[in-house]
């Protein structure tokens, strides 16, 4: 019968099989999550969730469990309801070991009302979409909440007081990850982001688990159990390996019989998600697209900007994108100053032009309709290698201008 | 070259939301105009300097506002000369409810303010979000507000703008920020400054001729791009 109910869309991810099953059986996602013998894992946070939620899955399956995860954008109860109803069989069975589950943190506190979660990872909290949820320190208490119902363990950025603070009513075993101090200036928190004075020092009295030593445009290099692991990875960028440390970490947490090298070999496969860091390959010419959604992740973003590529940025400002466009004056664009930016597209293109030229980066051209600006584009330039920087519904139609509706992250 | 001096009241605590823009727009636009300018971090316990020629504050958490309201007020005699004296100040969210008598927080606690604004602000359930347009002395003023506290202007304070679009300092009563002399309280983020240059260059020119006399006219800038910014962000759903 559900799974009836759930081929009237036959959908993956969509919310009305869930709305009709949760009518029908209220305790379904209860029940069905807790035939799982190795439990739920929520991971929660700011920035990187996705590509997170995507390394520990796709770990874990080389690792030989069968992983059950939501497919990004559907990061909402009942998105999980109809995640489940996908995959259950017609007795109400599910034969995964484990869900792996990203969750946005307003949506988190809905989710573990009704499913304590086994596991947790917090990754940041950065200010984000403040128009959603008010302040950082509301998204604080949200992420509070999903460390404190946690049985098992949490795995915590060590260099985020927001959740070194956050952990201090569970009951689960708390564990911490972080970056050398070394590396600490390329990743502010939000207290840090915008002080204009020295930085303060950050507290790192924890055993870290698992630390990020160091790492280069693909490779980085893990200091776990006092030995140093070096791989290529797929996916690039330091703060993703500063989140994959945080993976690395509930891995060895969730399979303690797995070896290190085991570990870092398998998240080293894994690709990048849907639009975040993925590149695609269009008419010859090389294309990377970074989906930003604040200062934090732009700024990181940034860092890995190279003299060789064309910069494109598309700023929407749709309900997923965010209304509000001031963060964009929070954001550092010096880096892109001594090649300037080919060509500035969204609905808020104007506001990111006004941005650029306060800080007197020269933008070659603006055009606010994103197929038109990606058409002119394209047969102006003669660079291969291009970087776009969009919101998330600008990153979406990009994407669709480039290769239609594929996953290329899935398929390939 | 001739320099004015911005004080950036407490930078680290009060930035939320992109007002860090508006220090940016008043230093470019210092320059293009032919002053050069230096910014002053003021942070809690600091000397108030004595050399100032504008002041920028801009909003913050309920937490940051509670870390600086003591130090507020033990700086207040000197930003209430500054303000008596006609030096302009750009007060956004958290320091413009400061600017006024009193915030009363979520949970019934009393925030003192500096009373430069007749005004007091409590916090409601419901947020105020979305893009907002206000008419102004200096035309229409576009921007972003983002707040819960409720603002209620005093005894005939002026309110720095009236609503067009948007809700401003209460659901009631249609007003948006505060004015008095040259001091402008006001909800606006977005950054409000590069949207709004004829407001931007309304606090620069009267601290360049506070500080230098009489002077030529400011230069017309080119504002081709903050036009249309402005085009766009006034066409966006609330």
């Amino acid at each position: 019968m559900i799974r009836q109910t759930s081929r009237l869309r036959g959908g993956s991810g969509s919310a009305l099989p869930g709305l009709i099953v949760e009518k029908m059986y209220p305790h379904f996602l209860e029940d069905m999550l807790a035939q799982l013998p190795d439990g739920v894992v929520i991971v929660t946070g700011t920035n990187g969730k996705t590509t997170t939620t995507k390394v520990i899955t796709g770990a874990l399956e080389i690792l030989g469990k069968k992983v059950l995860t939501n497919p990004s954008g559907s990061n909402f109860t009942r998105g999980i309801v109809s995640t489940v109803i996908n995959n259950v069989s017609l007795g109400g069975k599910l034969d995964h070991d484990i869900a792996v589950l990203e969750l946005d943190e307003a949506y988190a506190v809905q989710f573990i009302k009704r499913v304590k979660p086994r596991y947790a990872l917090a990754l940041n909290v950065m200010r984000d979409q403040l128009d959603r949820f008010g302040e950082v320190d509301a998204t604080a208490r949200l992420i509070e909440q999903v460390i404190t119902s946690t049985t098992k363990f949490v795995v915590v950025n060590a260099d985020d007081p927001h959740l070194v603070a956050a952990t201090k009513h569970t009951k689960a075993a708390v564990f911490y990850y972080g970056v050398d101090a070394s590396l600490r200036p390329q990743f502010p928190t939000d207290d840090e982001l915008l002080a204009k004075l020295e930085k303060k020092p950050i507290k790192q009295n924890n055993e870290l688990l698992v630390k990020l030593k160091a790492y280069s445009h693909n490779t980085p290099t893990f200091l776990v159990d006092k030995k140093a692991y070096v791989e290529p990875f797929k996916i690039q960028g330091g703060y993703n390996y500063q989140n994959i440390a945080g993976a690395f970490a509930l891995i060895k947490l969730i399979i303690p019989s797995a070896d290190n090298d085991e570990i870092i070999e398998s998240l080293a496969k894994v690709k990048p998600a849907f639009g975040r860091g993925e590149i695609i390959q269009y008419n010859g010419k090389h294309i990377q697209i970074v989906l930003v959604k604040n200062p934090a992740g732009f700024r990181q973003a940034l860092n890995t900007h190279e003299e060789n590529e064309d910069v494109f940025i598309a700023i929407n400002d749709d309900y997923p994108d965010g209304r509000d466009v001031s963060w964009l004056w929070d954001v550092d664009f010096t880096a892109l100053k001594s090649n300037g930016v080919a060509m500035l597209s969204g609905t808020r293109a104007y506001d990111m032009a006004l941005r650029l030229r306060y800080e007197e980066v020269p933008a070659y051209h603006v055009i606010r309709n994103i197929s038109s600006a990606l058409d002119q584009y394209f047969s102006n330039t003669k660079q291969s290698q291009l970087k776009i920087y969009a919101t998330y519904t600008a990153m979406l139609a990009i994407r669709n201008y480039l290769v239609g509706n594929k996953d290329l992250g899935e398929s390939s | 070259m001739k320099k004015i001096m911005i004080l950036n009241l407490y930078p680290d605590e009060m930035n939320i939301y992109g007002d860090s823009g508006n220090v940016l727009t008043l230093t470019r636009r210092l320059q293009w105009h032919g002053y050069d300018s230096e910014v002053i971090f003021f942070h809690p316990g600091d000397i108030f300097p004595n050399d100032v020629d504008l002041v920028i504050g801009g909003g913050g958490q309920d937490s940051g506002q509670k870390k600086i309201s003591n130090d507020l007020i033990r700086i207040a005699p000197n930003l209430k000369g500054l303000a008596d004296s006609g030096v302009p100040m750009l007060m956004i969210c958290g320091l413009f409810q400061l600017f006024g008598h009193r915030f009363v927080t979520e949970n019934g606690t009393e925030i003192k303010g500096i009373g430069i604004f007749d005004a007091e602000t409590i916090a409601k359930d419901k947020r105020l979000i979305g893009n907002i347009v206000i008419e102004t002395d200096f035309g229409k003023v576009i921007g972003y507000e983002n707040h819960s506290g409720q603002t209620f202007l005093k005894n005939g304070q002026k309110p720095f703008g009236t609503i067009i679009k948007g809700e401003g300092n209460n659901t009631d009563d249609r007003t948006e920020g505060a004015r008095t002399n040259n001091v402008f309280g006001s909800y606006l983020h977005g950054s409000l400054l590069p949207k709004n240059p004829v407001f931007a260059d309304y606090l620069i020119k009267t601290a360049v001729q506070k500080k230098f006399g009489k002077t030529s006219a400011l230069k017309k800038l080119d504002e081709s791009i903050s036009a249309r910014a402005r085009e766009s962000a006034e066409s966006r759903p609330r």
